[in-house]
């Protein structure tokens, strides 16, 4: 094989997954959309905020020390030295069906049936008031997530791939980051058994029964406000896997909550009511950037192609399909 | 309140009383001071012109409008208003008039969701999707075939529902109201826009609910003959007052009836 098409296929291969990630978040996004009519603009600040969360729960952070201690002139900083990342995890799965809970008390409840500007307007400040609750509650300094995903190049990828380029040709082996691999995975558990979920069990079909019609699952006797409750927990609980895994490859850092503009041209291409949709919209999100990142940016010699070319591909696909791949189709009736 | 307090209700007794409902959405008034009872068993109508009033009733019944005043009395008890879980749960089931169904679900699945209340598995149990979880759906869904043996709807069990001719539609929606094993039906319009044909169906669907499984049927229907056939009682709405209450012979000979019906004759 020559050295072009090898490297092409490594960039493919990491476009796509580095895509997932993207999915990782959007699907938090169509979730709620799907059942509330609601776009959570706070998606992001979910992922950082429980990203956040595991973090302190591992480490054995006193909530909101720095307060307590400015105020009472108190010493603490840690309650126990670590914890096992699994009971991390499940405190902090717990954390966030409690924060859905209470979004749901505070601040749905009071905005049923408003415009959905509104309640838009609602999560850009839940998203700001969560991301300086955050920042009381743990701190600001950046942290290291480690929950014992693997990360870091394929030591065996490279060894093998070396093999496979056309003899004499100079040729180092393909990057290929095993944390992405991970998440390909997980992403795919998670789709699969939301899915699956949805599609057999009666919850499901409520789920379901509130995403198509209000009033009608209103009027089989479904509570909207519990719905809401468990989307929302939902949705914490996947921004919590793409908080760790967008906190394990780059720390848990304040700016991670703009992951959530990331998710928005996904969204865009796949259409913000369909789960299928953000995954095939996270996948090409991912692939376009890079190939334009390395083809489009070599061949005119300009660099950091990838921060925009997402919103450029979202751009066009406004033009000609605005309702997303697998959107609802739009039809105005007059 | 429990569903065997009104299923203790004779027949015959009322179970819906409406004690002078009044509702306003600002200024324009879509009812005022209506009263009139429903009686368990039977098949009562609301009839009257276009914007009379009929489905804004219907929705004070289930709770989606909630009355300026007035009250209404449930199974012996007063209330200000209703809630629609509150009414799902004592067995009260409806249809509406421009159809709501889950449109993106199957035939199958959309009856299914008529089901939820009955349904006791809890969230986690229902996630390991185990044993117990399986039998439940296994004795609900066999519940909904009876529905859609019943309603003739074998055909199109598994076709989203989205797809669906309008006739069809509504029978599917009247099949999920009838997998509620509801009490008291509630129909806004079952019969609009059926052809003849489609009409007698839908007649004998009703029909048959009522005599074979005794629920209390209250339906708003703008076709006269198929009113006159079905109902035992009609209550007559006009500018969201009430202007005649009786028998469908009653109701044809009642004057204030005939003149907002027909115009009032200088």
């Amino acid at each position: 094989m020559s050295v072009e098409l090898l490297n092409f296929i490594e960039t493919v291969i990491n476009g796509l997954m580095s895509g997932i990630m993207y999915s990782l978040v959007a699907l938090g996004f169509v979730l709620i959309f799907k059942a509330s009519g609601v776009f959570n603009f706070a998606q992001g600040v979910f992922a950082l905020f429980a990203a956040l969360t595991l973090v302190g729960f591992q480490t054995g952070q006193v909530p909101f020390s720095h307060l307590i201690n400015e105020l009472f002139g108190t010493n603490f900083h840690n309650w126990y030295p670590s914890l096992h990342s699994f009971f991390a995890i499940i405190l902090t799965i717990i954390t966030m069906i409690v924060l859905a809970w209470l979004i749901e008390k505070l601040v749905l409840k009071h905005l049923v049936n408003q415009e959905p500007i509104i309640l838009f307007m609602a999560t850009i400040g839940l998203a700001f008031v969560l991301e300086g609750v955050g920042d009381l509650m743990w701190g600001s300094d950046v942290k290291v997530l480690d929950v014992g995903i693997p990360s870091g190049g394929s030591e065996w990828l490279e060894k093998t791939t070396i093999g496979w380029a056309s003899e004499g040709s100079e040729y180092y082996g393909m990057y290929i980051d095993v944390l992405n691999v991970w998440a390909t995975i997980i992403a795919v558990i998670l789709v699969t058994a939301l899915a699956l979920f949805s599609q057999y069990t009666k919850t499901g079909r409520a789920l379901r029964a509130v995403a198509d019609d209000h009033q009608a699952a209103l009027s089989v006797g479904i509570s909207l406000r519990s719905i809401w409750v468990l989307v929302w927990a939902i949705s914490g609980f996947i921004a919590m896997v793409a908080g760790i895994m967008w906190g394990t490859e780059s720390g848990v850092q304040f700016s991670l909550s703009l992951i959530a503009l990331k998710a928005l041209p996904v969204l865009i291409l796949g259409g913000f009511t369909s789960i299928p949709g953000a995954i095939i919209g996270g996948l090409l999100i991912g692939l376009g950037e890079k190939l334009a990142e390395i083809y489009i940016g070599g061949l005119l010699d300009i660099g950091a192609i990838e921060n925009w070319f997402a919103y450029f591909m979202a751009l066009v696909f406004l033009l000609f399909r605005p309702q997303g791949l697998f959107g609802d189709k739009i039809i105005e009736r007059v | 309140m429990s569903l065997d307090k009104i299923q203790s209700i004779p027949y015959g007794k009322e179970i819906i009383k409406i004690k002078n409902i009044s509702l306003a959405f600002g200024g324009v008034k879509a009812l005022t001071n209506v009263s009139f009872e429903v009686k368990k068993g039977e098949v009562f109508a609301i009839i009257g012109p276009n914007g009379a009033g009929k489905s804004s009733m219907l929705n004070v019944i289930n709770g989606f409008y909630k009355p300026t005043s007035g009250q209404i009395n449930f199974a012996g008890e007063d209330r200000k208003e209703m809630i629609p879980e509150f009414a799902a749960k004592s067995g009260i089931a409806r249809t509406f008039q421009n159809i709501a169904l889950f449109k993106g679900m199957s035939t199958l699945d959309n009856l299914m969701t008529g089901r939820l209340l009955k349904q006791k598995q809890n969230f986690l149990m229902q996630a390991l999707y185990f044993g117990p979880v399986q039998k439940e759906e296994a004795y609900h869904r066999d519940k909904v075939e009876r529905v859609i043996d019943f309603l003739d709807l074998q055909a199109i069990r598994r076709t989203p529902v989205g797809s669906l001719p309008y006739g069809l539609q509504k029978r599917v929606e009247l099949g999920r109201a009838l997998a509620m094993e509801p009490e008291i039906l509630l129909l806004d319009e079952p019969m609009a826009g059926m052809n003849v044909e489609e009409k007698q169906d839908m007649s004998r669907f009703v029909l048959t609910a009522n005599d074979e499984f005794k629920t209390t049927i209250v339906l708003i229907e703008h076709d006269m003959s198929v009113v006159m056939d079905i109902s035992d009682r009609i209550v007559v709405l006009d500018y969201g007052k009430k202007i005649g209450e009786g028998k469908p012979s009653e109701i044809l000979k009642n004057k204030a009836v005939i003149d907002a019906y027909l115009g009032v004759a200088d």
